[in-house]
């Protein structure tokens, strides 16, 4: 039950992009077009989901039983990197078509902030391995929904009459605090749904 | 002259966020106030500096195929030399920045810098664009956050600057607030640079 409220706190509530100010670069990168914004959003899904699982067991099996909690942030980005690199070669031998859709936009999540986002945040909150996996699903599916809306709306920015100085990345940025405002909304969801669960 | 103008283009000319779009969402996060963009700010000079000035005279040395990687690591013991030093002297800022200081890691202003021009450039190069843009990131952070904590809370860092009778607009210093001014800053920069070309 507690999963529940876990998964529409990180998709709705704590939206990655719109109120954890994560992964902003590819929002406003690849939410030009809906094609990519899909590709970049299924990509994420699929990497974050896994390098979360494995930075959480390089945490607590190799960095604390040996001392180097200092070392978490190089160790966390080399992992992901790495893993991104076997990811993309595993996807290539192995599912060719799946590889065709993600290829161009897997080399480009080695420095997503949301990746090593996340797999920060589940140690600093102390989840349990299950909870990290729920979490780290659930934000990238954030993460897509909110990357898909955006570029639902920048297509059709694209043929309205924008003032010169605000086309481009300023009116992506004006859209993007307009859906971070319309997802304030959710906020206090959280509690009533508890309340609701525990009855 | 030439070395001038490396160190001055990131303070107008390339100045990031604005020309660079990248490293956008520690401008958003830590742009509550402008204490922790000014902070935020000095880190990343700092981690800036330091890397191009490592990856520039370690250039000919680094095999082209593993320089991504390579880079990556630089700029993470940077991060984590920050990271150690402001836990152990600056413990608010510290508190205040949370997670985005070791996510400096992944700001693309650094790795972009560091591919684009640390790793073609001299050392002296390379430190000067490093303190400029540096020194651009940190001016364009403590304006942002000036003005959200102004609209926002009222005050500027830390201290009361607007009349009593000023009702604060909450939602600046929120995410929306972030998204919103971000995007309309960007759009004064274009039209001045736009009406000064023309």
């Amino acid at each position: 039950m507690e999963y529940i409220v876990l998964v529409i706190t990180a998709v709705l509530i704590k939206n990655i992009l719109l109120a954890e100010y994560l992964g902003n670069c590819p929002f406003l990168g690849t939410s030009k077009r809906m094609d990519t914004a899909v590709g970049m959003g299924l990509a994420v899904i699929f990497v974050l989901t896994i390098a979360t699982a494995v930075t959480y067991w390089v945490q607590y099996l190799v960095l604390e039983p040996f001392n180097m909690g200092y070392l978490q942030t190089i160790a966390f980005i080399l992992v992901i990197a790495a893993l991104v690199q076997f990811v993309e070669m595993f996807l290539r031998k192995f599912a060719p078509p799946l590889y065709q859709a993600l290829g161009i936009f897997l080399p480009l999540i080695t420095t997503n902030c949301a990746v090593l986002g996340v797999a920060i945040l589940v140690i600093r909150r102390e989840y349990t391995f299950m909870e990290t996996v729920i979490f780290a699903a659930a934000s990238a599916s954030g993460f897509t929904l909110a990357l898909i809306i955006l570029a639902g709306i920048r297509e059709r920015l694209e043929i309205s009459d924008i003032p010169h100085s605000l086309r481009g990345t300023s009116i992506g940025l004006i859209m993007a605090g307009m859906m971070a405002l319309a997802f304030f909304g959710f906020v206090g969801i959280d509690s009533s749904l508890k309340a609701l669960l525990h009855h | 002259m030439s070395l001038l103008r490396e160190f001055t283009k990131g303070l107008w000319k390339d100045i990031p966020p604005f020309r660079l779009v990248l490293g956008l969402c520690p401008t958003l996060a830590v742009t509550k106030g402008a204490e922790t963009g000014l902070g935020m700010g000095l880190a990343v000079i700092f981690v800036l500096t330091c890397s191009n000035v490592l990856v520039s005279s370690l250039r000919k040395i680094i095999p082209r195929q593993v320089r991504i990687a390579s880079f990556i690591v630089i700029i993470a013991s940077f991060v984590v030399m920050v990271e150690l030093l402001s836990q152990a002297f600056f413990y608010t800022i510290y508190q205040s920045l949370g997670i985005f200081i070791p996510l400096i890691v992944v700001n693309c202003i650094i790795l972009g810098r560091a591919e684009a021009f640390a790793s073609r450039n001299g050392i002296v190069a390379s430190a000067l664009d490093g303190l400029g843009i540096g020194i651009g990131y940190t001016i364009s952070l403590t304006v942002l956050g000036s003005i959200r904590e102004i609209l926002g809370k009222g005050t500027l860092f830390g201290a009361d600057v607007m009349w009593s009778s000023f009702r604060p607009f909450a939602f600046m210093v929120e995410a929306p607030g972030a998204f919103i001014s971000l995007g309309i800053l960007l759009a004064i920069m274009n039209s001045i640079s736009s009406s000064s070309r023309s």
